[in-house]
This record gives structure tokens, C-alpha cells and sequence, in this order.
């Protein structure tokens, strides 16, 4: 009964839950990325290739609104060059400096950076801080969930793909323009990004398509989780001493089960 | 506090006397643990403590989560973010709460076919049964709440959907969705009383699981045979049981540590498997989502709700009959509802004489189908509303209805039971030698 019972409860939970239901009708190019699996870990590399592609490109539409600009520290660099980065986000503070005034307004202002990378909408652009959880590449088959139960949810790979699968088509729709896109399943509002060699990479990577479309698509993966190596870290050691007490335990159980069980002294 | 005769706490040093005489606080601990429970007890039984420890958890962790969120249509989302980025360890915390809401929903659903397999819910544990209804329908609450709080697109319309339902009540469905709501609409004063209630909740399913617990230790426990403990003598009552203490809490916990074990890896390693993506982009009252799927554990009474279409013959007959007071919004609202509800009843639509479905050969072949049932339409809740699911879910709904209202009834008149063992003893007994038990003695006996 227990063992029925439990199968049938594991393939029921990943028959049906409600990640896996809402399924798009656009398909997921399944890139390969170094913090995929229980063992994965971030590509630091790729991480500032990725802010890189963001700062340069995906800024001017896309904000980043959740992501403390301090946190860039994660991803290898030096409290002087987090500084310094943002720096390049000046935003007006009304509340402070009175020694600036406002030309137009006479408002009391001044210019200080932002803790937060700034929020961004130009065109309708979604903040891009949670994108990667946001969406799931993977989904099914027929609502099964199996897919992201080997996969993972696929947000990563999702726009690595969505940014690589553009089919060259546009229309234009009720005064604005479309963009067939594979990954996507149709048409939608954001014109490829996209062309190749847009960045140069202080590191030297050639950067294709495919390779900024990676880096920043990893970057987003950070953006969204930055705990994620914590939390695996995490898991591993409560796994870890679960099952140690587990052992311990079926033991202790096995042992004082005996003489009822049995007849036998323990 | 058990029928069962047993060996009752007795204070023996000074203080312990003075302490009993003013408050037998000890006995009743004293009496509680070492209750006499049936040896025969499979690993179904493990779900209550199960339970028990996924409310302290949940409890646990929300007052921490509580600590630093903000319940706030402007806030919440943005708070949320915060306990994930900045709140040490808040990541990790939050993740055991979502997760823990699954883990509890896993349990009580295992808990509660436990029941209808081995007739833990007939005669005389109708008010444990009853209770442990309350408390599902409260953790069910108490779930909804809670996913409203993130303030995702799927917290927002989810809790417009849900609280919709209450809309189609005829008359005053309307009034009750604003007052329920704060509003017309969902907004801050939902997301406000959502939480406050949110948090006083648990505490009410922590008081009902102590009546429910104490219910149980009235009558004691059942067992996979369904035959009760003798109680003429306490010599006869020790050969069908063993003292709570030490025996099922070792086994408890062992099978505790084992279910947390898998639940570590699940939030250590995908946290988001059971969640839906939508959820992590803020609420937008002006974007719905193409689908709007409820958490995976309300998909089979969900599946229910959205089976009654007006195209359906017996809706079409309510309808008419009602003179269309009840339209087929509020069929289904009644079905969902009833469906609960019918289950509640188990124990009085029961007509059979034998408890466990082990010696009930036809009951065994519907109850299979019933657990297959719960999971189709848990499938069909998450599928679009369109055929084949429509027609799918109207036949799963129906099975439900007629599993309770039909077998359950017909079946204590027609099926003819299989012998039952006199005592639990000759039960365990008999189940070691099928087991091999007695023949071969365990090795590896530790040195002592
Ligand atoms: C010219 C402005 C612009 C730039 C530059 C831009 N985007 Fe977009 N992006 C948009 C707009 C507008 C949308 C919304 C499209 C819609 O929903 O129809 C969008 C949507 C998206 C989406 C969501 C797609 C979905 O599933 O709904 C992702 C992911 C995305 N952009 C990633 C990026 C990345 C990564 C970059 C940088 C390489 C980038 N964008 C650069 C304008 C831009």
C-alpha cells in the first residue's frame, strides 16, 4: 500500500504541477551552462561578460530594478570597481544636496548613485532582474512535468534561445512593429538586440550571437538567484546529515523492534 | 485519556507529587507518549507526525519570513526580493516555506487516503475524521492566503479568481466578495487581511490538532486490520500493542528524517519546481496571464469546479428547476464545495461492517480507482478548458461524487468481506512468518 502510494504520489506531483501546465507553443534551445545540476557553479568569467552585454545593450530598453549594484562583488569584482560602476547611475535625489539647484524647477537637487540598478521601461520593456525565473523554458510533455524535473525550469536557456531565434519576419501591429521569433511562439515587441560583435570583450572571447546571448543569459540566471550556490550548498548539507540520521535511526529502530518483532532480546 | 488499559503515570519524588497534586501536567504528558498503540502499525502511519512537524516548520519559518516582509501592494513584491537578496539565510528560509506548504499538502493527502483505505474515518473515530476535515479545509485557507502575499501575477489572479467564486452565490454572493475582498477589487485591503489571517490560521490548526490527537487517543489508534485492541484486560490489550514511546517514535523519526532528506534536496536543488514562473514577475491588475493555474494541490477540486458547464445535462436540470437561481458558476462552486463535503460524510455513507479495505476484495479495486481519479484530476486542473478535458473532468468529478454517495452505500450491502483476524497479535503474527521473520533471527546483532 505505502509503496503504491508514494510511486503513484511522486508521478502524480510531477504529472501535474502548475509550472508545467501553462505550456508555450515556442521551443527552448537547450544551451549548456556551468551552474546547471546539484554541482554547478558559476562561470565568473561569463557572469562579467554577461553584465558587460547588459550594461551596454539591454539597459537602454530593460531595467534591473531588484539587483543591489553592490552584489557585483559576486561576480569577482573589487568594491572600487562596484564603486565606480555605479557610479555610471546617477540618479536626482530631491531629499539631499541643497547646494544644487534644479535649473529648470529651482527644485533643491543633486546627483548621487543609486544602490539599485535603475528601473528601466522604454518601450514597454519588462525589468529584467527576475526573467530568469520568470519564465520556463521547459515544459511537459502532455503537462507531465518531466521535462524541468531533468532539465531544470529552462529560464536561462530560454533567453539564450530567444535572443539566438529570431526568424528575420516582422509585421507591424496596431502602429507597432513585431518580431517573429521561434523561442518565443510568434511574434512579439522587441527587435533583435542582437548582431554579433555588438561588445568587446576585455577578455578576449569572440563575441558571436551565440556567445553574448549566453553570457548575458548567465548573467540574468545570477541576477535572478544570486543565493543559488549558497542554497545548494545548503541543501547538500542538510541531505548530508539527514541521511546519517536516517541511518542512525533505521538502526535504533531495526534494534528496538527486535525482541516485539522477534521474541529475541536486543 | 485511552479506553486501553495501560500502566498511568505516577509521581514518585517529593516535587513531583507536590506538582501533581496542583497541575498533572507530567501525567498527561506521561500518558500521551507511552499510549498503547497497535504493533501492527504499516508506514502509512507515519503522515500525523509528518504533519505535526510541517506545521511547526511552516510556523517556524513564517514568523521569521513575517520579520521582514511587508504587506503592501507597493512593498510586498519588492520585500520579497529583499528576504531573497539581503535577509541572511532569508533565501533559504523562504524557499523551506514555499516548499513546506507542498510537503504538508503531500502529507495530508497521503494521510487522508491512509484513511479511506483502512476505514480510519467509520465508527467510532467519526470526530477525529471530522476534525482532520476542518483542519484541510483550514490548511487549505491558510495556503491560499499565504500565495497571495508575494503579490506575483499569479498571488493576484489567483485571488481574484478564487474569491469569485464566492460572487456566484445567488443574492449575496456580491456583498460577500467585496466584504471578503476589502474592495471591489483585490487590492491592498485583501492583501492586508490576507495576511493577518494568514498568520492567525496555524495557530487555530495547531488547537484542532491537539483535539484531533486527543480524539484519537479516546478511541485509539486504528490499524491496517481494522480490528480493535481487546480491552477486557491490560495483559490482553499489551499483546496487541507496544507503548507510543519508544517504538513509533523511532520509527517516526526515522521516516521523518528520511521525507526531510528528499524535501532538503528539493529546496536546495529546484526550489522552484512546484511554483509557477508567473509568479515571479509583480502583479499587474491590467495583465492577465494566458493561464491562470491554481497551486498544484488545489488542481483536483479545481478540475471539479470547472467541470460543471452549462452545457451539462444536470446543470441544465438545476438550472431549470431553480428557475436559474443556481446557474452553472454556482454549480460548480457547490460541486467543489461538495466534494469536501461527501468525503466529511464518509463515515455515515459507509455502510459496511468491516473496516480495513484489506478484507474488502471489491472496495480495494474502487478505492485504486479513487486515488487514480484524485490524480487525473489533478492533471485535468491544470490542462486548459477545452476538449478533451472538459468531458475528461466531468467523468473524474462524477466518480469522485459516486465513489461516496454510490459504492461507499451500495457496497457494505453487497460485497461479502474475506475472514477478518480475531486480534492485532494473530495479525502480527502472522504477517513475521509471511515475512520469513521467525525463521531466520536477524545477524549482525551489535556487540553489547
Ligand atoms: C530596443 C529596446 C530593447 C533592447 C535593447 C532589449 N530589449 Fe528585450 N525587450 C524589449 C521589449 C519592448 C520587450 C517586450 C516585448 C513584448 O512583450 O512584446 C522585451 C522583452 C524581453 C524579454 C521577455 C520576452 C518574453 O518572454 O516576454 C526578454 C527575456 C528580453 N527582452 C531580454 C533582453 C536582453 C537579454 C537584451 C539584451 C541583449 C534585451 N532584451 C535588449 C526591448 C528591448
Amino acid at each position: 500500500m505505502f509503496k503504491k502510494l508514494t510511486l503513484a504520489g511522486l508521478l502524480g506531483l510531477g504529472l501535474t504541477s502548475g509550472a508545467f501546465a501553462a505550456g508555450g507553443e515556442g521551443h527552448t534551445e537547450d544551451y549548456a551552462f556551468s551552474f546547471e545540476g546539484p554541482f554547478g557553479t558559476w562561470d565568473e568569467a561569463q557572469l562579467q561578460r554577461g553584465l558587460q552585454v547588459y550594461t551596454e545593450i539591454c539597459s537602454a530598453c530593460h531595467g534591473m530594478q531588484y539587483v543591489p549594484i553592490r552584489t557585483l562583488e559576486q561576480l569577482g569584482y573589487s568594491e572600487e570597481q562596484v564603486i565606480a560602476y555605479a557610479e555610471s547611475f546617477p540618479v536626482i535625489d530631491p531629499a539631499s544636496n541643497p547646494e544644487l539647484v534644479d535649473p529648470d524647477t529651482g527644485d533643491v537637487a543633486t546627483l548621487k548613485p543609486t544602490d539599485h540598478f535603475p528601473a528601466n521601461n522604454a518601450l514597454n520593456a519588462p525589468d529584467l532582474s527576475l526573467m530568469a525565473k520568470a519564465r520556463a523554458g521547459f515544459h511537459g510533455p502532455y503537462g507531465l512535468g518531466l521535462n524541468q524535473l531533468f532539465n531544470g525550469m529552462g529560464g536561462a536557456e530560454y533567453i539564450a534561445s530567444l535572443l539566438t531565434h529570431y526568424t528575420g519576419d516582422d509585421k507591424t501591429e496596431a502602429g507597432a512593429v513585431l518580431y517573429e521569433n521561434t523561442t518565443y511562439g510568434g511574434y512579439f515587441g522587441m527587435a533583435p538586440p542582437l548582431y554579433g560583435d555588438d561588445v568587446v570583450y576585455a577578455d578576449g572571447t569572440p563575441a558571436t550571437v551565440e556567445q553574448e546571448a549566453k553570457d548575458v543569459a548567465a548573467f540574468l540566471m545570477w541576477a535572478a538567484e544570486p543565493k543559488m550556490m549558497e542554497r545548494q550548498q545548503a541543501g547538500f548539507v542538510g541531505v548530508f546529515f539527514l541521511v546519517v540520521l536516517s541511518v542512525l535511526l533505521y538502526l535504533v529502530n531495526k534494534r528496538i523492534w527486535r525482541p516485539i518483532k522477534y521474541g529475541t532480546k536486543a | 485519556m485511552s479506553g486501553i488499559p495501560h500502566d498511568h503515570y505516577e509521581p514518585k519524588s517529593g516535587g513531583e507529587k507536590w506538582l501533581h497534586k496542583r497541575l498533572p501536567i507530567v501525567g498527561l504528558l506521561y500518558d500521551t507518549i507511552m499510549i498503547p498503540t497497535p504493533k501492527n502499525l504499516n508506514w502509512m502511519w507515519i503522515w500525523g507526525i509528518v504533519l505535526t512537524f510541517c506545521l511547526v516548520l511552516q510556523i517556524i519559518t513564517g514568523i521569521v519570513l513575517v520579520m521582514h516582509y511587508t504587506p503592501d501592494t507597493n512593498l510586498a513584491f519588492a520585500s520579497v526580493e529583499h528576504i531573497m537578496r539581503n535577509v541572511n539565510g532569508g533565501h533559504f528560509i523562504r524557499y523551506l516555506h514555499m516548499n513546506g506548504a507542498s510537503l504538508f499538502f503531500i502529507a495530508v493527502y497521503a494521510h487522508i487516503f491512509r484513511s479511506l483505505y483502512y476505514g480510519s474515518y467509520k465508527a467510532p473515530r467519526e470526530v477525529t475524521w471530522i476534525i482532520g476535515i476542518l483542519i484541510y479545509l483550514l490548511m487549505m485557507g491558510t495556503a491560499f492566503m499565504g500565495y497571495v502575499l508575494p503579490w506575483g501575477q499569479m498571488s493576484f489572479w489567483g485571488a481574484t479568481v478564487i474569491t469569485g467564486l464566492f460572487g456566484a452565490i445567488p443574492f449575496i454572493g456580491e456583498p460577500i466578495q467585496t466584504w471578503l475582498l476589502g474592495g471591489p477589487a483585490v487590492d491592498n485591503a485583501t492583501l492586508t487581511r490576507f495576511f493577518s489571517l494568514h498568520y492567525l490560521f496555524p495557530f487555530i490548526i495547531a488547537g484542532l490538532t491537539m483535539v484531533h490527537i486527543w480524539a484519537f487517543h479516546t478511541t485509539g489508534n486504528n490499524n491496517p486490520t481494522g480490528v480493535e485492541v481487546r480491552r477486557t484486560s491490560k495483559a490482553e490489550a499489551e499483546k496487541d500493542t507496544v507503548p507510543f514511546w519508544p517504538y513509533y517514535v523511532i520509527k517516526d523519526l526515522f521516516a521523518l528524517a528520511v521525507i526531510f532528506a528528499v524535501f532538503f534536496a528539493i529546496v536546495g536543488f529546484m526550489p522552484n519546481y512546484l511554483g509557477h514562473p508567473d509568479n515571479y514577475i509583480e502583479a499587474n491588475p491590467l495583465a492577465t496571464p494566458a493561464h491562470i493555474v491554481p497551486e498544484w494541490y488545489f488542481l483536483p477540486f479545481y478540475a471539479i469546479l470547472r467541470a460543471f458547464t452549462s452545457e451539462v445535462w444536470i446543470v441544465q436540470f438545476f438550472s431549470f428547476i431553480t428557475g436559474g437561481i443556481i446557474d452553472a458558476k454556482f454549480f460548480g462552486v457547490l460541486a467543489m464545495f461538495g466534494a469536501i463535503a461527501v468525503m466529511a460524510l464518509a463515515p455515515w455513507l459507509d455502510t459496511s461492517s468491516v473496516r480495513s479495505a484489506r478484507y474488502r476484495p471489491q472496495l480495494k479495486w474502487w478505492f485504486w480507482l479513487l486515488v487514480i481519479d484524485f490524480f487525473a484530476l489533478m492533471w485535468l486542473g491544470a490542462m486548459p478548458a477545452e476538449e478533451p478535458y472538459a468531458t475528461f473532468s466531468l467523468i473524474a468529478s462524477a466518480y469522485w461524487f459516486a465513489y461516496f454517495l454510490v459504492i461507499l452505500p451500495l457496497l457494505g450491502v453487497i460485497e461479502k468481506p474475506l475472514p477478518v483476524p480475531a486480534t492485532i497479535e494473530e495479525d502480527f503474527e502472522a504477517h513475521k512468518s509471511a515475512t520469513g521473520g521467525t525463521k531466520t533471527l536477524p545477524d549482525a546483532t551489535p556487540a553489547e
